[in-house]
Parts: structure tokens; C-alpha cells; sequence
């Protein structure tokens, strides 16, 4: 059989590239697209409807019987629910009635259904309201059967699988943690995604912006992964594969090489040392940090905390989790940046009248929440202080963006201070507290910040896109988030001369501390602490070792009198080949 | 058309079990089957429209046959409802 090779272009999102079988994971809700149908597609689409529901019987019916057997026949008469409702009249006839009027089975069943489940929403009865999951149950194994999708789950990963994925959650990817994947490749997403920061933690190639991508694979359908050049390419020729094993040996062979440099000081030929620590957000991770040379903690998301359950996490959970960390790590710093989430992804752990935000980045979110909901924020406080009698521990404050959050997290602190005196609990007092560098404002008021804190702490995900006003998870505008655009080189530099100024250590924790492409700007720039996802270590590490101070000064101040991208990009090139 | 006023005498009322042994009751028969509770009026041989009534244990709804074995249906009907659907009352 002929290969198609058919070569796609997304963007690079983890690099190293991959060899493997297309794992295509199933979404809850299905993309549904309406189209318009007339005459004899009118018979088409019903036939589809038909035959869609007559596989779905087949499958139920084997549900019925595998129920039957393993758990009785009182478990079975959920299924025999579930058959009814395939069954059921009264929403066969909507749905008939829907294609016949001219649209295609997908969305007929698609309307219909989310028809019905908000007719269930307004039933005052819990038990009642709930069994729109049944409707929503049998809808899905229907649309799955219409879109000719076959069910797949994690547990039928192996080691040769790529994960094909619209996008991949914080919960997929927990799970995902537990096996072990070749690649990643999704239609959503930037360089700065979720799915980007998983990858490098794993050190997995990931390619992601890909738009329709899990509509043009099939399941184990042969595919290359190029995180480098962010290509996918899908059926690949044999020459293709060829190349790509080659490419593989010498990425192999370059990983062997990167580990000499673990346990070798991250410090320049003329002698200035720099400390490099791995971001993390989850106990787990900590081995691994270890493993690359980590020393520090440079960010730790807390967030880990409030996603991963279904109520908020305690006092006493905060301070096992924190404190599991802190003995790990020492003698090296753990900084600990406290809760950054909105109200959107919160309100589900149980506080209501949170409504729905239309520009949850710009809305309440992250400090300016901790404000609103003192008692939660304080819990954080409390367990994070009563940590930091076990290690090195730091606090954080992220999305600052005015003094007088400083100022108010400062006074919840203290009460918490208060609280644990009275409680009898140890703590250390004298806890440095930083604060992240990542709104705009905050970074030009850097030198009036400086004074008031401990450490600063550059988070250049979010610092550059909303100084340059781009959501870099949005592919069509993803081009424009750049790090080296002079207003961004600017900022960097007043941060870091007014931390300075002010006698205080200033770190880098978002993906650009973490691109070997940028170490030698933020070397020269005079940056002390480089945090990063922890395979990016040794690589950071080989460049710091390789050049000295004085010349990525130099790179620094050309740098300064470029106008434009072209000109940057020239002397960043000539840097690299000097 | 047959008609008869018939309550819900089981401890749950019309949940998934009861709703799926009266739509497999009334498919039994040729003719049509409504339960009417207030204004809500639902074929008896759909699950989702017996689940949607969301008939509690002492509801009183209106049984309705039409069709060729309407006078048999209804009385079907009206046992399986006064007995409770064989749970408990």
C-alpha cells in the first residue's frame, strides 16, 4: 500500500520528535456542525439516524448482558433504562422531525437532546433532574456510532501511542502522567498551553494548533511527531520514517550528553553564577526537578490543590502538601505561589454566586480573589507558613498589579501569623514574601514594588501577553506573542535594575527562562534565578557554561538599539554563530 | 377514549424502574397511552416524558387509552399503578 506522507504544520510546542500509533482521545462533547440538507440526503440522513441507533441497541444490549453477569440483574435495569430511551418515541419522532425539515442527523440529535436536558434543568427534584445523564448517556454512544468513532479509552495506551486531542485538560493529563506516551499533538493551544507545559515536564515532543487534526487521523493510523519544526506528518513513506529514526538516535544521544551536566554549577566562563530551579505543581514532580539539577523551586503552582479535588483544600492539606516539598528540597528554596485561579474554575468546589466571567484573564482571579475570600486565602497562609518550619520556603503573590495588594495580602499574612500564635503552632516569622511580576503595571512601577518585598519573581507568560494584548493559546494570533519585542526587552529591564536598586534577587519563572533561545538576553540582562519546567535544565545549564557574562552584556546592549523584530533577530543569529 | 384518575402510590413515585415498566407495559398495546399531570400531558410508552413529570409518591395524574384495545389497556394500566409498581408503598 502507498503512503500518503501528508505533512501538517502546527506549532512547536515541546520538543524532540516522535515515532508512534495515532491514540485519538475521545472528547465528552462532540463538535457538532450544522449543515443544511435537502432531498434525497433527506433519506440519507435518516437512514444514518437508523442505523446509528441500531448499533447503539447492539451495544447496550451487550452493556445489558455484561451487567447481568457481573454485578445482577438489579445493575442490568440500567441499561434497560438506557434501551428505553433509545427507544423512546417521543424523542425519535423530534429528532425525525428535525432532519426532515433539513439538517443532518448529528445536529438533529444534538439539538433535540440539549432540547430536552434543559426541560430536566428545571425540575425542582434532584433524582428527577439528574436523569437528563441517562438521556445525555445513550446521545453520546448515538453520536459516536453516527460519527464512526470507535471508543477508546487510557487504559488502551501503549508505548508506541501519540495522543491526538481537540485539547488536553489538567485531568487528562494527570491521568496521562500515570503511562507512558510518545507525543502529544492537539487542535488547541500555543507554545504557553497546558499541553506545552506538560509535554516539556515529561519531555515528550508535542506539536498543538492544529486545527481539525482529530478529524483527519484515525485510531493507530501511523504518525511522526516533529516538536521541533511543529510537524506532524501522518501515514509517513518509508524514507520519511528513515530520516525521523535518525533524528531520534542523535536526540537520544544529545539527552546522554545534557546529563553530564547535572551536577555542574550553572555558572558563566568569566564566574558569575546564576541558580536554576524547576517549576512544579505537584509533590510528585519533585524527583524529577532533582533528577535534572534542579536548585530550587522557582514556582510552584498551588493551583495543583483546588483542581484536583471536588472541595477546597484545608489547612492541613496545605501544610502536608507544602511541607512534603519542603523536606524534598532541602536545603534548596521552595517558592510557593499562592492560589492563582478565577472565580470560573473555584465555583465548583462550593462558592456560590460566582457568575460567569466574560474576560476571566482580565476579571477576578488570582490575588484579587484571595482578597475577596480573605478565610480562603488564609488558609493557604497558614499552611504554607506552618510548612516552613520544614525547609526553605518562600511565598509568592501572583497577578500584583497595584501596591495596595501587596499591602492587604501583607495584613492577611500577618493575621494568620496571629491565628497560629494563639493555635500554639510553629512557623517561621521571618518567611520571605515575593510577589510575581506578570501585569503590566506592576512591572513599571518595579522599582516602587522592589521596596516592599523580598524577591521579585518574572512571570512572562502572562507579562507578554498582556502587554502585547495576545492570547497566545489562540492559534490565529499565537505568531505574535514574541519575548525579544523591544517593549518586552524594556520591561525586563526595568525589573530587574529596580530590583536590583533595591538590593533585592529577581527570578524568571514563565517559559522564557526556560528557552535556551533567550538565556544569554536574560544573562546579560542581569537576571539572578532562572525557574523552568525541568528538562529544559541541563539545556539552560550547557549555554550559561559555554558563554560569560560580559559578552551576553554586550548582546544585551545591541539588542537595545535594535527598532525592530528583522534587526533582532538578525543580532540574535549572529550572536549564536560569533 | 378511556379515561381514569389513578395516584402515585409508591414510596419514589415515577423514577427510572417504575418509568421503564410502564412504557414496556404499554407497548404491549396497539393503542395510545397519555399520562396527564396539571398541564403536562406525555405518551406513556416514552421513558423521558414519564421521567420529565416527575411524579412523587402521592400525585394524582389522569390515565388516557385510544385506540382498538384501549379498554384493556387501561385497565393494565391502573394495576401496575395501584400496585405500586411492585416496590415498596
Amino acid at each position: 500500500m502507498k503512503q500518503n506522507n501528508i505533512i501538517l504544520n502546527g506549532i512547536a510546542a515541546s520538543s524532540g520528535v516522535a515515532i508512534g500509533k495515532v491514540f485519538v482521545l475521545e472528547e465528552d462533547d462532540f463538535l457538532v456542525i450544522k449543515k443544511e440538507i435537502s432531498g434525497s440526503h433527506i433519506k440519507q440522513e435518516l437512514a444514518r439516524l437508523k442505523d446509528a441507533i441500531e448499533k447503539t441497541k447492539v451495544e447496550l444490549e451487550e452493556d445489558q448482558k455484561e451487567l447481568n453477569k457481573v454485578l445482577g440483574e438489579n445493575y442490568a435495569k440500567i441499561a434497560d433504562a438506557h434501551l428505553l430511551i433509545l427507544n423512546d418515541p417521543m424523542i425519535k419522532n423530534e429528532i425525525e422531525k428535525m432532519i426532515n425539515k433539513g439538517t443532518n442527523a448529528e445536529y438533529a440529535v444534538h439539538k433535540v437532546v440539549e432540547n430536552f436536558s434543559k426541560t430536566f434543568d428545571l425540575i425542582d427534584n434532584e433524582y428527577f433532574r439528574e436523569r437528563k445523564h441517562d438521556l445525555l448517556d445513550v446521545a453520546k454512544k448515538i453520536m459516536r456510532n453516527l460519527l464512526g468513532k470507535t471508543k477508546k479509552s487510557l487504559a488502551d495506551l501503549d508505548e508506541d501511542s501519540i495522543i491526538v486531542a481537540k485539547n488536553l485538560t489538567p485531568a487528562d493529563t494527570v491521568n496521562m502522567k500515570e503511562v507512558m506516551v510518545k507525543g502529544f499533538v492537539t487542535e488547541i493551544g500555543g507554545k504557553t498551553s497546558h499541553t506545552a507545559l506538560v509535554a516539556q515536564s515529561l519531555e515528550i515532543p508535542a506539536v498543538v494548533g492544529l486545527k481539525d487534526i482529530t478529524y483527519k487521523v484515525k485510531q493507530e493510523m501511523p504518525i511522526i511527531v516533529d516538536g521541533n519544526l511543529g510537524l506532524v506528518i501522518l501515514d509517513p513513506s518509508k524514507e520519511t520514517i528513515e530520516n525521523y529514526k535518525r533524528e531520534y538516535e542523535i536526540q537520544i544521544s544529545n539527552k546522554k550528553e545534557l546529563e553530564k551536566f547535572k551536577d555542574l554549577p550553572a555558572v558563566t566562563t568569566d564566574g558569575r553564577e546564576v541558580i536554576l530551579g524547576a517549576n512544579i505543581e505537584n509533590p510528585e514532580e519533585v524527583r524529577a526537578a532533582l533528577r535534572h539539577g534542579a536548585n530550587a523551586i522557582g514556582l510552584y503552582r498551588s493551583e495543583f490543590m483546588y483542581m484536583s479535588k471536588k472541595t477546597m483544600p484545608t489547612e492541613e492539606e496545605h501544610y502536608q502538601n507544602y511541607s512534603k516539598v519542603a523536606k524534598m528540597m532541602m536545603p534548596y528554596e521552595v517558592i510557593i505561589r499562592t492560589m492563582d485561579l478565577g472565580g470560573d474554575k473555584i465555583s465548583r468546589l462550593g462558592l456560590m454566586n460566582i457568575g460567569r466571567e466574560a474576560n476571566p484573564f482580565m476579571g477576578l482571579r488570582a490575588i484579587r480573589f484571595c482578597l475577596k475570600y480573605p478565610d480562603i486565602f488564609k488558609a493557604q497562609l497558614k499552611g504554607i507558613l506552618r510548612a516552613s518550619v520544614h525547609g526553605n520556603i518562600k511565598i509568592m503573590y501572583p497577578m500584583i498589579s497595584r501596591i495596595s495588594e501587596i499591602k492587604e495580602a501583607n495584613k492577611i499574612l500577618e493575621q494568620a501569623k496571629e491565628e497560629l500564635k494563639k493555635e500554639g503552632k510553629k512557623f517561621r516569622d521571618d518567611i520571605e514574601v515575593g510577589v510575581m511580576i506578570e501585569v503590566p503595571s506592576a512591572a513599571v512601577i518595579s522599582d516602587i514594588i522592589a521596596k516592599e518585598v523580598d524577591f521579585l519573581s518574572i512571570g512572562t507568560n502572562d507579562l507578554i501577553q498582556y502587554t502585547m494584548a495576545v492570547d497566545r493559546v489562540n492559534a490565529d494570533v499565537a505568531h505574535l506573542y514574541t519575548p525579544m519585542h523591544p517593549a518586552i526587552l524594556r520591561l525586563l529591564k526595568n525589573i530587574i535594575d529596580s530590583a536590583h536598586a533595591a538590593g533585592k534577587n529577581v527570578g524568571m519563572c514563565g517559559e522564557m527562562a526556560g528557552d535556551p533561545l533567550y538565556t544569554a538576553i536574560l544573562l546579560g540582562l542581569g537576571l539572578d534565578e532562572f525557574s523552568m519546567s525541568a528538562g529544559q535544565i541541563p539545556k539552560v545549564k550547557k549555554i550559561i557554561r559555554s558563554i560569560s557574562k560580559a559578552e551576553s552584556k554586550k548582546l544585551v546592549e545591541q539588542l537595545f538599539k535594535c527598532t525592530n523584530m528583522q534587526e533582532i533577530n538578525i543580532t540574535m543569529k549572529k550572536f549564536k554563530y560569533r | 377514549m378511556r379515561e381514569k384518575n389513578v395516584k402515585i402510590v409508591n414510596k419514589l413515585g415515577l423514577h427510572a424502574r417504575p418509568a421503564s415498566l410502564i412504557v414496556q407495559t404499554a407497548m404491549a398495546f396497539s393503542s395510545n397511552i397519555y399520562i396527564i399531570k396539571d398541564e403536562a400531558k406525555v405518551d406513556a410508552k416514552s421513558i423521558m416524558g414519564i421521567l420529565m413529570l416527575a411524579a412523587a409518591c402521592g400525585t394524582e395524574i389522569k390515565l388516557q387509552t385510544e385506540g382498538p384495545d384501549e379498554e384493556q389497556a387501561l385497565e393494565k394500566m391502573l394495576e401496575i399503578f395501584n400496585n405500586g409498581f411492585g416496590e415498596e408503598i
